[in-house]
């Protein structure tokens, strides 16, 4: 009996506009409103409305018997809740089969697992809540931003309660072992680890309409065959893309909603199951421990973290940015906090990368780099206004604490100041 | 592979990327081991380094013919030219040139550089090729700009060898579309007649193409380089409080010096310690200097006037940014230069050297805020600078003669 675990990324970040050097200081609007909305319109019309509504009907098709997860970043959700809520309600009447799983992931899709612990706490904290407050349930497994996966990431994510982590199927680190197995964290048994089946997600996310590919043309049953004629012992193939794959990247016009709703059916014909991630890893046992000492990441050849931080204009960029992370965290400037995650989702320094920019809108990494630090520049002053980098991050502590310290003082007082009024008028009135 | 190529600067005595070109892609197919190359120019100094290709003065070929002993001529021209050859290309005088004003040993006195009398020139220029068509043996000619396209078509005409012209630049990027008639009648005419041409850049191709009416077919880009700096490293940076800004080149409508003076004037309202330099002369000079003082930033602006040989590197090396503006520029060697002695390039996206520069910022040459930002983050950020400095390097190191002079060779074997 085979299991098939679907999960998808929905994921796009707010786009910087053109910000030069001398609006540092002017202007403290950074986002290019109608890039943005404009990408999430096709978006919504080419992928999540089609693709939800495909969804939807293989689960009417299959009785429930289909299942599939979905990681939506915090910045999405809020795009989806402000131009086009229609998506969300799409997402709401998935929910409400039981059919969908909703997994974590740092709320700015952002690469503080790596850079900023507490930072990278909160915004997995933040993430749970939204999509708690959207759709009514928390999740308990993990699909953190571009599948970077370590051992240090995973024990922090165990110690937040989750128990089920997607990584990606990396030759380094598996070796010989193959992917379709459930595994363990290195050194957390509890910590389930569920390994992306790359050749399978890969050919059907990027090679299914090429002509070009030897086994072009892909249907269901076709690829159906493939997971049955796996060893016998390998039960949980594990298929992990984009959600922009479903119209976007395969578009309709390859048949590709043809190919998913067909699913179902000749998925049942052989006994192949679906299962969501947390369920998987309830069922089977795991076959082993991965050791992972190195961060790795679902991009490239290497998967490892070059994409992001390989060249000198990102570990600049990075570097300034999480410096202040600290001093961020204690202000309370609203426009301030939601610009400090919106700087930080990872596609900024993904543009920055010489060989490899996926979805930039610069027409080169130095662009990328010139236009994130202006606006950057810009960020730091404002929170160097608030809070000034000349105080020490502990001494500003410190400082706050006493100040809120002596407000509870206060208040305590005064509320003993209150009671002893009013005995004293009861006494005076007694009298 | 005999080559006879046609040229009008070579160095030491340039006046513009035409030599350095002439130069380097002579040195670069002078690796190929069968390749002899006959170099003339109107004027040698006797100072160029013939280690590889052998330079032929115009000035000292006869084109009329006059009598003169053995001694008298090796006493005239002996440094340059043997005498023996001299008496040789006496005999391939075939046409009247009395028109000509020649001197006692019946040659012409060419100026060597770009004089009021130039199309008279261009044209005494065919009488020599004339000369040397008749008695030098060659496989193929090779015209190396505009000035040298009649003398080529008529060494083509008398010798029946192929022709290839080699487009450095023409008329629409000097003049920014004005043309002059004269120039293009003789542009054209060389283009028509050239078994091949070759351009410098694709920025050029597409003008000869489209502007000159040229079969698609017969116009190949092949992209200038750079001489290899072996002593790179001995230009170094002295250390200072203000980070330096660099244009260097001729201060003239081409190549856009009034949007570099705008950029710098952005760039000074909102950072105080950044000078700017440019290095160079022209006919905008003083026009430059007058908007400097209108802007007020003559205080962080700085004129040096022409520069040369060693100066120019070190003038490079010294700068923390060089910016190439041009408003159109066949491939702009400069910006190579900078990268070789490790300082990042701000080129125009109108230039030709863009088409093969990716670790350079480029802009439109009139965006002078996408300039000013560029200038702003590259000396603000350390990393920035880094970056384009050792990924620029790398590149620029890749980008050799060699690879050029076997494409020109490939075009050479192709029309023959």
């Amino acid at each position: 009996m085979k299991n098939i675990c679907f999960y998808f990324q929905v994921h796009q970040p707010l786009r910087l506009k053109r910000y030069r050097f001398f609006d540092i200081g002017q202007d403290h609007y950074y986002y290019d409103d109608f890039q943005t909305e404009d990408r999430l319109k096709t978006l919504v019309e080419q992928v999540y409305l089609p693709a939800n509504r495909t969804i939807a009907e293989m689960i009417r098709s299959s009785n429930g018997k289909f299942r599939c997860a979905f990681s939506i970043s915090g910045i999405a959700l809020e795009q989806l809740e402000q131009h086009a809520p229609e998506v969300i309600d799409s997402f709401k009447e998935l929910s409400k089969t039981g059919c969908i799983e909703f997994l974590a992931e740092p709320y700015a899709h952002s690469l503080s697992s790596i850079f900023d612990e507490s930072e990278f706490i909160r915004q997995v904290n933040m993430h749970a809540d939204k999509i708690d407050g959207l759709f009514g349930k928390r999740p308990t497994s993990f699909f953190n931003a571009e599948l970077i996966y370590s051992d240090e990431i995973g024990e922090l994510v165990s110690k937040m309660g989750y128990k089920t982590m997607m990584v990606d199927e990396a030759k380094h680190v598996l070796g010989w072992k193959s992917p379709n197995f459930v595994y363990t964290h290195s050194y957390i048994p509890k910590l389930k680890l569920l390994v992306r089946n790359h050749k399978l997600s890969d050919d059907l996310a990027f090679r299914f309409s090429n002509r070009s590919w030897s086994d072009f043309p892909l249907t269901a049953e076709k690829f159906i065959d493939w997971i049955v004629k796996t060893p016998d012992d390998e039960k949980v193939i594990n298929l992990g893309m984009g959600y922009e794959v479903f119209g976007l990247i395969q578009q309709t016009y390859t048949g590709i909603f043809e190919f998913l709703k067909a699913l179902p059916y000749h998925a049942m014909e052989h006994h192949v199951n679906f299962m969501l991630p947390s369920e998987l890893s309830k069922k089977y046992e795991p076959a082993g421990a991965l050791s992972v000492t190195y961060p790795m990441c679902w991009v490239g050849n290497d998967k490892d973290l070059t994409p992001w931080t390989g060249n000198d204009l990102q570990q600049e960029a990075l570097t300034k940015l999480y410096a202040v992370g600290e001093r961020v965290r204690l202000c309370s400037d609203k426009p301030l906090l939601h610009d400090w995650l919106m700087l930080q989702s990872s596609d900024h320094f993904r543009y920055m990368s010489h060989k490899d920019p996926y979805g930039t809108n610069y027409e080169t990494a130095y662009d990328a780099f010139m236009n994130y630090m202006n606006v950057l520049a810009d960020f730091l002053d404002r929170v160097d206004a608030q809070y000034p980098t000349t105080i020490d991050n502990e001494e500003l502590n410190e400082l706050l604490k006493t100040i809120n310290q002596q407000e509870i003082e206060i208040e305590t007082l005064e509320n003993e100041i209150k009671k002893l009024k009013s005995k004293k008028d009861k006494l005076a009135n007694g009298k | 592979m005999k080559a006879l190529m046609f040229g009008w600067e070579f160095p030491p005595h340039i006046l513009g990327g035409l030599g350095t070109a002439s130069y380097g892609l002579t040195k670069g197919m002078a690796m190929q081991p069968d390749m002899e190359i006959t170099f003339v120019i109107p004027r040698p100094h006797g100072d160029e380094d013939q280690s590889f290709l052998k330079i032929l003065g115009a000035c000292n070929v006869p084109v009329v013919w006059k009598e003169n002993d053995w001694n008298h001529v090796n006493h005239r021209i002996g440094q340059m030219m043997h005498p023996d050859e001299y008496f040789r290309l006496r005999n391939g005088i075939k046409y009247d040139f009395n028109r000509i004003y020649t001197n006692d040993l019946g040659c012409i006195d060419f100026s060597g550089r770009y004089p009021d009398n130039l199309i008279e020139e261009i044209s005494n220029y065919e009488a020599v090729a004339s000369v040397l068509a008749h008695q030098l043996d060659f496989d193929i000619i090779h015209s190396h700009d505009w000035l040298t396209f009649p003398a080529g078509v008529f060494a083509k005409q008398i010798s029946g060898k192929p022709l290839v012209i080699h487009v450095h630049a023409t008329d629409f990027d000097r003049s920014r579309g004005q043309v002059n008639p004269i120039v293009y009648g003789i542009e054209k005419r060389g283009m028509d007649n050239a078994d091949h041409i070759m351009t410098v850049s694709d920025l050029t191709r597409r003008i000869v193409i489209e502007k000159y009416h040229q079969d698609p077919r017969k116009v190949t880009t092949v992209h200038n380089a750079v001489d290899p700096l072996p002593d790179a490293g001995s230009f170094t940076k002295t250390p200072r409080n203000d980070k330096v800004v660099t244009f260097l080149g001729r201060i003239t409508m081409q190549k856009g010096p009034e949007y570099f003076v705008e950029a710098a004037y952005r760039v000074l309202q909102k950072t105080r310690n950044v000078r700017f330099v440019m290095a160079g002369s022209g006919d905008m000079m003083n026009e430059m200097i007058d908007l400097v003082a209108k802007r007020n930033i003559a205080d962080k602006f700085h004129f040096t006037g022409f520069l040369k040989g060693r100066q120019v590197h070190e003038m490079l090396a010294e700068s923390d940014v060089y910016i190439m503006p041009s408003v159109s520029e066949p491939f702009g060697i400069s910006p190579l230069e900078a990268m070789q002695v490790g300082t990042p390039s701000i080129i125009s996206k109108q230039s030709g050297c863009a088409e093969i520069l990716t670790h350079a910022i480029k802009t439109d040459y009139w965006d002078i805020d996408a300039m000013a930002d560029a200038i702003y983050a590259i000396v603000k950020n350390p990393a920035m600078h880094k970056s384009l400095q050792e990924l620029g390097r790398d590149e620029v190191n890749n980008i050799r003669w060699q690879d050029a002079g076997l494409k020109v060779r490939g075009i050479y074997e192709s029309v023959m």
